[in-house]
């Protein structure tokens, strides 16, 4: 495409042939440093595609003289931090956990550490911020109602084995009756015990049949939920006599409770974490505002 | 195409001309010694003042603690949230160089560049050890012997002990002197010590020993900056032409009649560290440090002519001496719209820093409203708000902080981890702390969206508080 150099006289500097209303371009040789770097380069280019991995083959790339890896820098990385935080982490695993917050240094790195093991882990179901998903069974963690128990040591368990899972013997284990589906109770009796369960958290109810609701309450209910509706933490039965309603609080939502009942499952998470990072991660949950 | 007079393009470097200032004596250099002697000694000596700051806190006076981003000053402390008073410092030395070049010219370059200090403390050494300017030519034009090897390698050992301390002192800007010195000398300080020293000694080394104008002339771009500070009342360092030309050497200890003030002695040319003749005008490689208006003055005095045939001058002067008309006072110069704009800048940087300084806090606090959620709803129906608190203890010693809330409806205060409404922060450090605000259920600010809210804190020794302004987000109706 190019048009043809043309040599002027001797010495002068050849022009590319081009021209343009009468302009035209020199053609001057490159600098011979320049062109020496180009070579340079191109030497570097060949043998740095040798020593390191480049060539696309059909199921990898050559791997190249060094043997140098991304992915094993990476993974020496994390052994690196690893490493770093290993006596702290053994530290946080002897430790008592009731007494874990009068070591600054320790709480520090716990609530750091289980921080990200809760963005990682527990987001999915229990939120970014802690807050669950009202009314769909996934508890919020930040108030002061605990479904197995609120304390430090309840949350390490509830954790680790976590909860009506087949995949942990320890899990926590519970089941609600199936009042409706089950035909255990008629739904006449369904509809008064509802009113009663109204009654109970302090919400607008039907007297009369809140009233007739109560002794059905105490036959049906009340073995697990307790007489007041207390709830009971070494069954996981909520309390209803409270403001929080894992399901729903409305009478149409409570009523579908009873019906079908409710049957949640949270895996054991012994399974996928470390104890350190379980340790992290109920101690991070115990401080977010609830934790008794 | 246009014929072309030679077949070599023309070169585009040029080899450097040795330059072999000859001592000076006068009114300019007597001045440059003494900066130089306070510039040196600042540099030097400040890093090694102590200022006590209590048992947690360094005691060095002047301090760049970069690790953890604090920059000490007597008795002012920056913290890396303060960083606007390092950009309003830039600011003022920005203006203040806009101001002392609009008023005259390079004085930065002649006087105070750090590059004009260390060569002039360079060429003093050389003078020691070579002698003056003749000598100097002699030397270096004659062949390698053992009085050039001898007198070469004194003058680099010299040089090279000047760059080392000043490489040396750098650092001390950055830790603690008196422990980096020990730990330098028995090799035990960081390597990033060891080499900032080795960077800066070589630069010093190189740029003070052979670079010299070459970093004025074609590194530096302050040269090229200044044309646009400067205007036709910009005081700068001219020839008067009109006196002296035309020039003529001095004929029987005689001024020929018909000829000009200037006797040609090249006495402007000799003593110039940049090597250039200030008789061709006003030029970029000029710094104007004064040398040569020290230089003409001792020969003018000596063949009885007026002083002053270069001197001090503004553009505006010259057009006033060549009409004859009278000469205009320096201050008049000095002090026009432009420089005292420029004055008036700097001095209200200066006076927004200095407010700002004194209105500082004592406790630093910062309030992040959990917005994820935005309330919490308690088993009792109590609606519950969360804040991270920052708490920055800046003292010397442990505070301890009591948090309370004002607010048009009631609130509870309770903090996490905590049974009592007081933290404990340690010395110089930031301290996080959750807070929550519980409004009862049915209150006014449980049922409606937002409430203002006021968060104090207050030390408890000193009963000095401060506040942090934010919301409260309720259920709604």
């Amino acid at each position: 495409m190019c048009a043809k150099r043309v040599t002027t006289k001797p010495g002068e500097v050849p022009t590319t042939g081009h021209s343009w209303d009468g302009i035209e371009e020199y053609d001057n040789p490159m600098p011979r440093w320049w062109v020496w770097v180009f070579y340079a380069t191109i030497v570097w280019a060949i043998g740095y595609s040798i020593a390191h991995p480049a060539w696309p083959m059909l199921t990898r790339a050559t791997p190249g003289l060094l043997g140098s890896s991304t992915r094993a820098d990476v993974a020496a990385e994390i052994k690196r931090f690893d490493d770093a935080n290993a006596t702290i982490k053994q530290a946080l695993v002897d430790a008592d956990l009731t007494t874990v917050s009068a070591d600054p240094n320790l709480m520090s790195f716990a609530q750091n550490a289980g921080a990200a093991v809760f963005r990682t882990n527990c987001t999915t179901c229990h939120g970014s911020g802690a807050n669950g998903v009202e009314g769909k069974g996934y508890p919020s963690l930040l108030d002061d109602d605990w479904l197995w128990g609120g304390d430090i040591e309840n949350i390490h368990l509830t954790i680790t084995h976590g909860i009506r899972n087949t995949t942990d013997e320890d899990a926590r284990y519970s089941e609600m009756p199936k009042f409706g589906v089950d035909e255990i109770l008629e739904k006449p009796q369904i509809d008064e015990v509802v009113e009663y369960v109204l009654k109970l958290s302090g919400q607008d109810h039907d007297a009369t049949l809140a009233l007739a609701g109560e002794t059905v309450f105490v036959e049906n209910c009340a073995a697990c939920h307790m007489e007041d509706g207390s709830g009971d933490i070494t069954q996981g039965a909520p309390k209803l006599s409270d403001a929080i309603w894992l399901y729903g609080g409305s009478r149409e939502k409570i009523a579908e409770t009873v019906t079908y009942a409710r049957f949640g499952v949270m895996p054991n998470w012994n399974a996928i974490l470390s104890e350190d990072e379980i340790r992290a991660v109920a101690l991070y949950v115990h401080s977010r505002g609830g934790g008794q | 195409m246009s014929s072309q007079d030679t077949n070599e393009p023309p070169s585009l470097y040029a080899a450097r001309e040795p330059i072999f200032p000859r001592r000076v004596s006068g009114r300019f250099r007597n001045l440059k010694w003494w900066l130089m002697a306070a510039m040196l000694g600042i540099y030097y000596l400040v890093p090694w003042i102590r200022w006590d700051r209590g048992p947690s806190l360094p005691d060095q006076a002047v301090l760049l603690d970069l690790a953890h981003r604090r920059f000490f000053f007597f008795m002012i402390e920056i913290w890396p949230h303060e960083f606007y008073f390092v950009a309003g410092l830039l600011v003022m030395a920005g203006l203040g160089l806009f101001l002392f070049t609009s008023a005259a010219g390079r004085v930065w370059c002649g006087y105070a560049c750090p590059q004009t200090v260390w060569t002039d403390l360079f060429i003093l050494v050389e003078r020691w050890v070579e002698g003056d300017r003749n000598a100097r030519i002699r030397l270096h034009r004659q062949k390698w012997n053992g009085e050039k090897i001898r007198k070469s390698a004194i003058k680099w050992t010299a040089w090279m002990l000047i760059a080392l301390a000043t490489g040396g002192a750098w650092v001390f800007y950055f830790t603690d002197a008196p422990t980096l010195l020990g730990n330098l000398l028995t090799g035990q300080a960081h390597p990033a010590a060891y080499l900032t020293i080795a960077i800066l000694t070589a630069t010093t080394f190189a740029f003070g020993g052979f670079a010299r104008e070459q970093i004025c002339i074609y590194a530096c771009p302050w040269p090229r900056i200044q044309a646009a500070m400067m205007d036709e009342d910009t005081l700068t360092i001219a020839y008067r032409d009109w006196r002296g030309e035309p020039r003529g050497k001095l004929h029987k200890g005689e001024v020929a009649a018909g000829q000009g003030d200037c006797i040609d002695c090249m006495a402007c040319v000799n003593v110039c560290p940049m090597g250039i003749d200030i008789r061709d005008g006003q030029q970029l490689a000029c710094i104007t440090c004064g040398l040569c208006i020290d230089a003409c003055n001792d020969v003018m005095d000596k063949i009885g002519k007026p002083r002053d045939l270069i001197g001090y001058m503004a553009l505006t002067d010259e057009t006033a001496e060549r009409s004859g008309a009278p000469a205009i006072s320096v201050w008049k110069h000095v002090f026009r719209v432009r420089t005292i704009l420029y004055t008036v800048l700097w001095g209200g940087v200066g006076a927004g820093l200095i407010v700002a300084l004194f209105l500082r806090s004592p406790i630093d606090v910062n309030v992040t409203p959990v917005r994820n959620p935005t309330y919490v709803t308690l088993s009792d129906g109590t609606i519950r708000n969360a804040y991270d608190l920052r708490l920055r203890n800046k003292q010397g010693s442990d505070m301890t902080y009591t948090i309370s809330v004002t607010s048009d409806v009631p609130l509870t205060v309770e903090l996490e981890g905590e049974d009592d409404l007081t933290v404990t922060v340690t010395a110089n450090e930031t301290f996080s702390q959750r807070v929550y605000l519980n409004a009862a259920p049915g209150s006014a600010a449980a049922t409606s969206d937002r409430s203002n809210v006021r968060l104090w804190v207050e030390e408890l020794d000193t009963t000095s508080r401060v506040y942090h302004d934010t919301v409260f987000n309720g259920k709604g109706q």
